[in-house]
């Protein structure tokens, strides 16, 4: 029995007037995505899997033997390794926590009438426009300790930022909050807004001062919405690479992209970089899954 | 122990005055029901009383102390939403606890003021559920449950029953009053249902365009309507309206309506009663509701000709539109009374309910026969 995926193109339709059927458009459209898809996505993530077995190195002639789980065990043992996922689950958890504070306070800012709403909207969504290495170029030139604005702002003389092992992290997270804090905003807003008008005002009735009306009626109403940032947010920080990397190349910021990169591209052990790069996509997945749990149960009043 | 008292209150939205120099003083314990078709300012002066909207001008009391300037929190007051307003996150039980758990913490002691609210209510069973798994009628019960909880100072409606179908209306109308003597506190009640009005108010406030037409216990309103706006507005169907002049005849004063070929005989002391009162013809409505007009199926002694129109069969009663000339005039029958439309009848005015108006303000002579 065969199943109807496809419906049929509406007869009155543009692209039915021009002559296209079901099947063309089929073909022009989404068999070359797909394909696509499947060269550059899935291909490799198939690859690579079976390369996370081998001791194979792309910077060399050898053959790629079958080494078993070996690269798993050793990557799981090695306690640098696990520096790395220190170093960057710390990094994710003062990024995402900045940014959504940031973000949820904008948020709660521009929640009211306002003169010029929309264009501080606008003008404040800029940072998460602009591409990850220009920030990071001119956040280095920011956090200059000779000639940088920052220093020269906040009257910390030739304070090192990026050179300090100890700042050079936060440093970095801070401008991942700066830079993805408009997002958290943006969802924020949509979701503060939903809120309807009517429910503060049974609060005030009830009697509720700002703190409680805020904790027991905006937090959790916002909650769901709030949740996808956040799930956003940590996928995105987990897997940080070129903000840390252009900033600057401590061993205190090394997070795991940076020595997934290393490993692969200047040591060539591309067997063993390609089994952390599972480990880190389980990783990633896994604390997704948790997000997503917690997420359907708020859904689900 | 709460009096609520309104002085010269004025309210603007932009260049739209919505309530307009409006006073009102409102006893203790009373169900006052205010009256009006949307957009009357209803609603907002409801609003103003609560604190959820500001006042242009005047003074609202609550016991006495103005109270315009303190947030809706500071003034103890209850408020039941149109649209229920519950808490779409919390179980039934948080909704009825929110208010108590708001301003103080003893837990036991919330404990049981929800459950006693609930038993009152009759919703004991449905505590521990989500507002979106309940019915219209329950979420409305829960509403007002969260409103006599903390035992407020006065019980502010606004079309509390307005979404619900009619029969849960009748329903919950009957629950409402029965709880207001239970309760018994002082309560404010906005809905634009004449019949839920004349059900429920001790008194009934009727407004219209921000102005307040009259106030008055149902039977006043009814009986006595200060205008031609009050006389429409209240009572199902409408009450008849017509042009009229007045003559003087022997033994009778005549009351021909405008279009009509015969004249209506009313007492003598009628013609009196208008001049002392400074109507003239020309600017003189009648207004007589439809059980003020009598039907006879035969000529009699002071009845007027006319012909059955339109009949309409309510089951309790029926509505007949009688044509005299170019005028109509509905009147109430016994169900079945007058068999089909077109046959000739004979009606005379009931002069206990007749009622009479200056065209031109729609104001009430105030004249009772």
């Amino acid at each position: 029995m065969a199943t109807v995926v496809m419906t049929s193109l509406d007869s009155r339709s543009r692209a039915a007037s021009r002559g296209l059927s079901d099947i063309k458009i089929r073909n022009l459209f989404i068999i070359p995505t797909i394909l696509f898809l499947i060269v550059f996505n899935i291909f490799p993530l198939i690859y690579s899997l079976g390369y996370s077995f081998t001791d194979f190195r792309a910077s060399s002639n050898a053959p790629a033997n079958f080494v078993g789980l070996q690269n798993y065990r050793e990557l799981l043992n090695d306690p640098f390794i696990w520096a790395n996922f220190a170093i960057t689950a710390k990094y994710v958890i003062v990024s995402v926590t900045g940014q959504v504070v940031v973000g949820f306070g904008t948020a709660m800012l521009l929640n009211r009438a306002i003169p010029f709403k929309g264009l501080i909207t606008t003008l404040l969504l800029l940072p998460m426009m602009l591409s990850m290495a220009v920030v990071g170029l001119f956040w280095k030139l920011l956090y200059d300790p000779s000639f940088g604005i920052i220093n020269y702002a906040l009257g910390l003389g030739t304070f090192e930022w990026l050179a300090n092992p100890d700042m050079a992290l936060y440093a970095v997270a801070i401008t991942d909050i700066w830079m993805w804090s408009p997002f958290v905003m943006l969802l924020s807003l949509a979701g503060l807004s939903a809120v309807p008008r009517h429910l503060y005002e049974a609060a005030a009735i009830d009697r509720a001062g700002p703190f409680y009306t805020f904790f027991r009626i905006t937090l959790p109403l916002v909650a769901p919405i709030l949740m996808i940032a956040i799930i956003f947010r940590t996928m995105e920080a987990f897997k940080t690479f070129d903000l840390a990397y252009i900033l600057t190349s401590q061993p205190t910021t090394e997070v795991i992209s940076i020595r997934l990169y290393k490993m692969a591209f200047q040591e060539w052990q591309t067997g063993r970089s390609c089994a952390l790069a599972y480990i880190v996509l389980i990783m990633v997945l896994a604390i997704t899954n948790i997000y997503v749990k917690y997420l359907n149960r708020v859904k689900e009043r | 122990m709460t009096q609520i008292e309104l002085r010269n209150i004025e309210k603007r939205f932009g260049a739209v005055q919505v309530i307009k120099n409006l006073n009102l003083a409102i006893a203790d314990n009373e169900f006052i029901v205010l009256l009006g078709q949307s957009g009357c300012g209803k609603t907002t002066t409801l609003r103003a009383i609560a604190g959820l909207e500001t006042i242009d001008e005047g003074d609202v009391l609550i016991d006495g102390q103005p109270v315009q300037h303190m947030k809706a929190s500071a003034r103890d007051i209850a408020f039941v939403f149109q649209s229920f307003s519950l808490y779409p996150h919390m179980t039934v039980f948080e909704n009825i606890a929110f208010p108590l758990r708001a301003t103080r913490g003893n837990r036991s002691e919330i404990e049981r003021e929800v459950q006693a609210v609930a038993k009152t209510l009759q919703i004991t069973h449905l505590l521990s559920k989500r507002p979106s798994a309940l019915s219209g009628g329950d979420m409305q019960r829960v509403a007002i449950g969260r409103a006599l909880v903390r035992r407020p100072k006065a019980m502010l409606m606004d079309e509390p029953i307005g979404a619900l179908d009619a029969k849960l209306r009748e329903e919950m109308r009957a629950e409402i009053k029965r709880l207001h003597i239970k309760q018994g506190s002082t309560t404010i009640y906005v809905t634009h249902d004449q019949v839920e009005a004349m059900s429920l108010a001790d008194r009934i406030v009727v407004m219209h365009e921000g102005v307040l037409q009259q106030v008055g216990t149902p039977h006043e309103v009814y009986a006595h309507p200060s205008n031609m706006f009050v006389a429409q507005f209240v009572g199902s169907p409408v009450m008849n309206m017509a042009e009229v002049t007045v003559s003087e005849a022997a033994q009778h004063a005549q009351v021909l309506l405008r279009g009509a070929p015969t004249a209506f005989n009313l007492p003598s002391t009628l013609t009196a009663q208008l001049a002392a009162a400074g109507a003239e013809n020309g600017n003189l409505t009648l207004g007589i509701r439809p059980e003020g007009v009598l039907v006879s199926r035969e000529p009699r002694e002071g009845f007027v000709t006319a012909e059955a129109h339109i009949i309409e069969p309510l089951g309790s009663h029926d509505i007949i539109d009688l044509q005299l000339g170019d005028q109509m005039l509905r009147a109430r029958t016994k169900s079945g009374f007058v068999q089909r439309p077109g046959v000739a009848v004979w009606a005379r005015l009931n002069p206990a309910q007749a009622h009479f108006f200056k065209s031109s303000t729609g104001a009430s002579f105030g004249i009772r026969l």
